[in-house]
């Protein structure tokens, strides 16, 4: 008998005649249950906490955002992604293109790379990368130390239920809740390990009711 | 020892068995004064942690009660759910293998790394890959297993054992991780200081030239999705995203419990994992793909080594529940004190005194489930709901009818039971027992406690003390009244 039905005939036996169907209870709050009076801050609270930088802008000032972003990192060979925003890519000093795919000796070699999500996450502070337009593949955002990603206010969802909801499980995918951290070691919390050490997240406020931006200023950094 | 005939985690490979008792261990740990304020620190911090990342959860009860009949549907129907996963990874152009035991799982993974050409593998921090051995079984046919985690790092390069889930150098204080490090890691800087940020850093330069070069992963899974094919890594550091993207063969070995039927399920994991273990509200870095992805080789090893015996005993089956967040061990009293190494089994705390037993059969670890006080604090604190104070009694009970099963004179402490049980029957004779305890307070008069008894009693005594019985008896004092 092969391993795989040694182990279903196991397994069947184990568990004897007619198994019952078990009833899942889901009256925890699912998606589209619950929202969050102010996204827009609570993903920027969130963030803040994970020690993520936070810059907001407007829909029409998102290309001097990353501009200014990237000029107050000293970013300069930056890994662009393909659908990220043509203004966006405009503004990047030395933009870098995976095609041909970068190895990853070229990917460990630049400044930063530049990405958009496919969604967020406030309660949680998550944002979700599912190698849609403006993501690329996951080593994109993985060996550059410093990922400056836009989260427009419009993919802002409130729950992981919501988040989960809306997403297709089978494309590779990467949820990320502030820069790589550790508390291995008498638990006490280091920021930036393997992942990239510096997380920095433009909030653009395309939604009518966030277009006040907080503090009046086009751009808000928490450093 | 089988439970219902089924074979369980065999012996000599892997690390579920202890070389001695948990109470021998546990005597050698309790004397370290290193360790007990390590742990006395790391799991108070933690716990305090946990308890504000739950409370602020509006929904927790009904997600743990969701969660716990998840994993019960998936055990109901294991088979199937097993089947429709291999489907789904097969059809994204995965390979799926199965491995009764640790020794089947081991040969399979070093074939498939012997099969790419490649001596080295960066590991994801891994509780499976621990629990069968992997690493030795790696290094005897000359492959090098790095370990990526940084605690995990830290254990290996200190020639050591994990003692925790989720921190498993929790026992190493930063003075000694910084010794280890430059005993041990080439090219480390010999004025690294001992501040945490300073030694992780460390690490991570140890560890880029590894990452950026290797050619073969090997990782565990938190969580399988059966409908869909998707497999689930939870982390913080971002090691794990590099071992799971860069390499070009990707080999993930799971227990056949790791399953949820539906990608929705998905939801409740997402939510009871991270502020179980790390009381975050979401962990930094969670990695999903499905089948082989973005150019890669993608190997997944379903292993048993036990889970069907586990399977098998109703009353036990609901170990398998467990997503090995480690909340258990960090509100457990005697965790807190023995530390994990106590437990001989990778899987330590209360969690691993039911889960290691049926994986191995009660004969191998009868000492586990009598390791707890029953205080109930691991059945509060798990995200799953399983109630581990019944369970350990009920292991109990398997242990001494296994004992009785195996020897032809019933034991001292099973004929002490009988005795006990004639003496209670009747009131008169209970009365007199009773009395003849007053005897005691002769023993007792020193310390005011009775601290050691004549042989076979002594035996019982060594780790008990007893109150000096009262002058009077309850019976008599209430005849007088």
């Amino acid at each position: 008998m092969s391993a795989r039905e040694e182990i279903l005939a196991r397994i069947s036996s184990a568990l004897g005649p007619e198994p019952q169907t078990v009833e899942i209870p889901r009256d925890y709050h699912l998606a589209g249950e619950v929202a969050v009076p102010d996204p827009t801050g609570l993903l920027t609270d969130r963030l803040h906490d994970y020690g993520a930088h936070v810059r907001h802008c407007a829909p029409s000032d998102l290309s001097d955002a990353v501009g200014a972003a990237l000029a107050a990192r000293g970013a300069r060979r930056v890994v662009v992604p393909a659908g990220v925003p043509a203004g966006c890519s405009s503004v990047v000093p030395e933009p870098v293109l995976d095609d041909p795919a970068l190895s990853t000796a070229q990917l460990d070699g630049v400044d930063g790379v530049l990405t958009t999500v496919a969604v967020a996450i406030a309660e949680t502070g998550t944002l979700i990368l599912d190698g849609g337009p403006g993501q690329g593949r996951r080593a994109l955002s993985l060996v550059p130390d410093y990922h400056l990603a836009i989260v427009k206010a419009s993919q802002i969802v409130s729950s992981v239920p919501d988040a989960v909801a809306g997403l297709e499980p089978t494309s590779p995918m990467t949820w990320i809740s502030g820069p790589s951290a550790t508390s291995d070691i008498e638990l006490s919390r280091v920021e930036g390990v393997h992942g990239p050490r510096t997380l920095e997240v433009i909030l653009v406020h395309d939604l009518a009711w966030t277009t006040t931006l907080p503090d009046n200023n086009q751009f808000r950094s928490n450093d | 020892m089988t439970f219902l005939g089924m074979p369980t985690a065999p012996k000599g490979v892997g690390h579920l068995r202890g070389e001695s008792s948990f109470p021998t261990a546990a005597e050698a740990a309790l004397g370290d004064q290193q360790l007990r304020r390590n742990l006395a620190h790391a799991t108070s911090t933690i716990r305090t942690k946990r308890a504000a990342a739950v409370a602020e959860v509006e929904d927790w009860a009904q997600l743990r009660a969701a969660g716990a009949a998840i994993k019960d549907e998936v055990l109901a129907h294991l088979d199937t759910y097993l089947l429709e996963l291999e489907e789904k990874v097969t059809a994204h152009g995965g390979t799926v293998h199965w491995a009764r035991d640790a020794n089947e799982a081991n040969a399979i993974v070093t074939e498939l790394v012997r099969s790419t050409g490649s001596s080295e593998v960066i590991k994801v921090k891994s509780m499976v890959t621990q629990e069968i051995g992997l690493n030795e079984a790696l290094a005897d046919a000359g492959i090098t297993p790095i370990e990526t985690d940084l605690a995990e790092l830290i254990v290996q390069l200190g020639h050591d054992v994990p003692s925790h889930i989720l921190v498993p150098a929790i026992h190493r204080n930063r003075a000694e991780i910084r010794e280890i490090f430059l005993r041990e890691m080439s090219g480390v800087d010999p004025n690294l200081s001992d501040d945490p940020a300073a030694l992780a850093q460390a690490a991570r330069s140890y560890l880029r030239r590894k990452f950026l070069s290797a050619q073969v992963a090997v990782s565990g899974a938190n969580f399988a999705v059966a409908e869909t094919g998707t497999l689930c890594v939870v982390e913080s550091e971002g090691n794990g995203r590099m071992c799971l993207t860069l390499p070009r063969t990707l080999i993930t070995v799971m227990g056949i419990e790791k399953l949820v039927p539906k990608w929705q399920d998905l939801e409740v994991f997402l939510q009871l994992l991270p502020r179980s273990s790390t009381a975050e509200r979401m962990n930094p870095y969670t990695s999903f793909w499905t089948g082989a992805v973005e150019g890669q080789d993608f190997h997944l090893v379903l292993l048993d080594n036990g889970r069907t015996a586990t399977l098998a005993d109703p009353n036990g089956r609901a170990a398998l529940r467990c997503i090995r967040c480690s909340a258990c061990l960090n509100v457990c009293p005697v965790y807190e004190r023995a530390g994990g190494h106590a437990y001989g089994s990778i899987y330590p705390g209360p969690i691993g005194a039911v889960l290691s037993p049926q994986l191995t059969g009660v004969a191998d670890n009868p000492s586990l489930p009598f390791a707890s006080t029953l205080c109930g604090a691991c059945f509060d604190a798990c995200p799953v709901a399983i109630d581990i104070p019944m369970m350990l009694v009920h292991l109990r009970s398997r242990v001494v009818d296994d004992k009785a099963g195996s020897q032809r004179l019933p034991s001292p402490e099973a004929a002490t039971m009988k005795l006990a049980a004639w003496t209670m029957r009747d009131p008169r004779r209970w009365t007199r027992a009773l009395r003849m305890m007053r005897s005691g307070r002769i023993i007792g008069r020193r310390h005011d406690r009775i601290r050691r008894l004549p042989y076979p009693l002594s035996r019982w005594a060594t780790t008990r003390d007893l109150p000096r019985p009262p002058k009077e008896t309850f019976r008599d004092w209430w005849s007088h009244q």
